[in-house]
């Protein structure tokens, strides 16, 4: 039996929850110590989804990688793309024409909103309400039907390339994508009515796992869970990439909203927020794009001089860094893909001793982890 | 039920020649068969698709609509497949007590509508310690419920049993106040006399007799909705937490009977609720039916429809809730309990009481019904505007037509 796995108290309970559980989010198990309802101890145990991508990686050109970078998060592999691409264009100095860079953005703000509407979705299904994640599911599938046009797929995009994207977004999916914006805040403002505001809801989830800025900088948290802690944190700010640096847009932070800064419903807020400048930069982007090019000319199958390099770029659930080495080959020699999901699960054992089995729940749905993000 | 067997012995001359006891008992017998399979159980099952439906319509989605018309025979098609499903015993189960348990909470359920009146007639027998003995009867289903959560040798199921054992048991007190309070105002145990003490009209009805009893309503329907594990209390099966709580081993027929306990105590809480506080099968109007000559005295059907209607409406309300609300913690639930629920039921119960004392010196303070019963209809109106306000504000963006 593994240390992690012994029981400490005398009356206390070893409860295996997953790899098939229904608010693990995928195949993550979590192996709690509880004693009754409250919980002791939990151990994250990961693996259950681990597909060796990073061994694949090394395996396949940079080009063919990119329909592997879907899948690293399948929730919002647009920004699995856009990891992918920045790395490897940053570091083989390639130039991406400006209407591919918009249609990027575009691209990955409205899978970051599909996302966030799948977390907050399964969050309040998480939390006892059913209702919540169906009116959330029923936006996400307009964005699909969107990014279905622009790209032709509904999950995994595979849309963009080495030096651009592969198709150019048609005046359909320019007018859908018009409509679902106007659409959209007051859809968002309902799915507040129904759930945020609700009395139960913020019961449920003020001041519970309360993750300080020092604790959430101590165990790598990124992205809107690091931004639920009160830090004003986005790479999308603070290490720009591509042409955010031309758009206006807030970069929402926890501000205790119910309880104290960086408990659940903090995190859960930062999400919901988000979404609002996500249209934002959409909308901005629509107008801004110029004509031009899909892609630049990139050989075909690309050799990267020897170096390494770590790119991160803002993905749906925080920083997505992709570490390339590279010996010359066509290939690359190592990839290492660093992902938030992994970070937020390190965090658990911190925070649970003391919750109970249905917070923990609640806490399992606020980190907004995804488990192919996890293994890889 | 007397009443009934007389009638029924006044037809049939065969019948004069029995003694009066064994066509009373049989009479019972029948009326409890009739009730149970021709009532309960097609309850139950339409409820399932109609709670379907409606959740599908709060969904923005169509629900089932394949089965017969609209869907309306759904039940039916899960009920065969249910009945052709392995009946599965986990090992290490406690054999015994786990086969055991869907029965104890099928009883359970099934004995409450003894007591329940569906008529001034229509009741298999009008007891005369009736609410008690409901709140008796269902008593079984905790134990039911405990013994399946601790003979499936599955922690999950121990914890959902073990929730719903704190829940149910606790819940009883507020439940009991709650009761008594009626007990106090109608002077009698028995649910027709309960009813029956209550007037025609609505402002009549105990809901609104005095401000206490419109707070204790409020907290008997509270309590119902924690003992019949719903929404916002349903941490017995908490889906997401437990998996499926004290029923995550059951297959088969053992599993239907537990889901099918569980829409019949939607009923339950629903007719518990007109009975109590409604006026159950109380009418303005008389209409009677003497079912093509078969009963020489007509049998009154508009009080039957009256409490049916009652108690559907709470059944639609509880349905609503469901696809509405989150879940509470544990904790919480317990907190609702014991440091809302039953100080005020408590305070409610002597406020009654004084109330009671209060009016029959002035009694002026009789009036007080007329402004609480308008109270509850404004509640009930901004309500709906509220409900109507909303869905303008989003429009209905899904079209419904299923033949599309």
């Amino acid at each position: 039996m593994p240390e992690e796995l012994t029981i400490n108290g005398p009356d206390n309970m070893l409860l295996n929850m997953g790899p098939q559980h229904p608010s693990t989010h995928g195949v993550i198990r979590f192996v709690l110590e509880t004693d009754g309802e409250v919980v002791a101890k939990a151990t994250p145990v990961v693996g259950y989804l681990h597909r060796g991508v990073e061994k694949i990686a090394t395996e396949l050109t940079y080009s063919q990688f990119m329909p592997i970078s879907d899948r690293l998060d399948y929730v919002a592999s647009m920004c699995g793309n856009l990891a992918w691409c920045e790395a490897v264009e940053r570091m083989a100095g390639i130039e991406v024409p400006r209407r591919a860079q918009f249609l990027r953005v575009i691209a990955a703000e409205l899978n970051r909103i599909s996302s966030h509407l799948v977390a907050v979705g399964s969050f309040c299904n998480d939390v006892g309400g059913v209702t919540p994640l169906v009116v959330a599911l029923r936006e996400r599938e307009a964005i699909n039907d969107i990014l279905e046009l622009l790209s032709g797929a509904r999950l995994t995009y595979n849309y963009m390339r080495l030096g651009g994207v592969s198709r150019d977004m048609s005046d359909k999916c320019r007018q859908d994508t018009a409509a679902f914006l106007d659409h959209f805040p007051p859809a968002l403002d309902e799915f507040n009515r129904l759930i945020t505001y609700n009395k139960i809801f913020i019961k449920r989830l003020a001041d519970i796992a309360v993750v300080t800025q020092e604790e959430a900088k101590a165990y790598g948290l990124n992205g809107p869970n690091l931004r639920g802690s009160g830090i004003r944190f986005d790479l999308r700010r603070n290490d720009p990439y591509s042409v955010y640096p031309e758009l206006d847009f807030e970069i929402p932070v926890g501000e205790g909203f119910a309880g104290q800064v960086g408990d659940c419903y903090d995190r859960y807020m930062v999400r919901i927020n988000e979404m609002y400048e996500s249209v934002k930069i959409v909308r901005q982007c629509l107008e801004m794009m110029p004509d031009g090019e899909l892609t630049s000319k990139v050989a075909r199958v690309l050799k990267i001089k020897a170096g390494e390099r770590y790119t991160r770029t803002e993905s749906a659930r925080g920083e997505m860094g992709i570490y390339i080495v590279s010996k010359g080959d066509k290939t690359p020699y190592r990839v290492r893909v660093r992902t938030s999901s992994y970070s937020a699960l390190s965090i658990f054992e911190k925070l649970s001793p003391g919750l109970m089995i249905a917070d923990l729940v609640a806490v399992i749905g606020s980190f907004d982890i995804v488990a192919p993000e996890i293994d890889r | 039920m007397r009443f009934f067997a007389d009638s029924l012995i006044e037809t049939w001359p065969f019948l004069q020649g029995w003694p009066p006891w064994l066509v009373y008992t049989l009479v019972m017998f029948a009326f409890g068969a009739v009730v149970l399979f021709g009532f309960v159980s097609l309850f139950a099952g339409i409820v399932t698709v109609v709670e379907r439906r409606i959740a599908a319509r709060m969904q923005f989605r169509i629900g089932p609509n394949r089965v017969g018309y609209q869907g309306c025979l759904q039940w039916l098609a899960d009920g065969i497949k249910n009945f052709t499903k392995e009946d599965l015993t986990p090992a290490g189960a406690s054999k015994m007590l786990y086969l055991f348990a869907p029965y104890l909470v099928f009883t359970g359920l099934f004995l409450t509508f003894v007591a329940l009146p569906f008529g001034q007639a229509l009741v298999i027998s009008d007891l005369n310690v009736g609410i008690f003995y409901i709140l008796a009867v269902s008593s079984f289903v905790t134990v039911g419920l405990v013994l399946a959560g601790w003979a499936s040798n599955n922690k999950w199921a121990l914890l959902g049993g073990i929730r719903s054992a704190a829940q149910i048991v606790s819940y009883e007190i507020p439940t009991g106040l709650a009761v008594l309070t009626v007990v106090l105002m109608s002077g009698t145990l028995s649910t027709q006399g309960i009813i029956s003490s209550q007037g025609i009209w609505p402002w009549d009805w105990f809901a609104s007799a005095n401000p206490f009893a419109f707070i204790i309503f409020i907290i008997f329907f509270i309590s119902t909705l924690a003992e019949g594990n719903r929404v916002p209390f349903d941490l017995p099966e908490a889906e997401s937490e437990l998996v499926a709580g004290y029923n995550v081993e059951y297959s088969g027929m053992r599993f239907v009977f537990f889901f099918f306990a569980e829409y019949a105590n939607l009923f339950v809480m629903g007719a518990l609720t007109a009975i109590l506080f409604f006026g159950g099968w109380n009418s303005p109007f008389n209409w009677s039916t003497s079912l093509f000559g078969l009963f020489p005295q007509p049998l009154e059907v508009s009080g039957t429809l009256f409490f049916m209607t009652k108690a559907l409406s709470f059944v639609v309300l509880i349905i609503w809730l469901r696809w509405t609300l989150p879940r509470l913690r544990v904790d919480q639930l317990m907190v609702v309990c014991w440091q809302y629920l039953t100080p005020i039921a408590f305070v409610c119960m002597l406020g009654t009481a004084f109330w009671m004392v209060g009016a029959h010196r002035w009694g002026a303070l009789d009036y007080v019904k007329y402004p609480i019963f308008l109270f509850g209809v404004f509640l009930v109106l901004a309500m709906a505007a509220r409900t109507v306000r909303n869905i303008r504000l989003v429009g209905d963006p899904v079209d419904l037509n299923p033949f599309q």
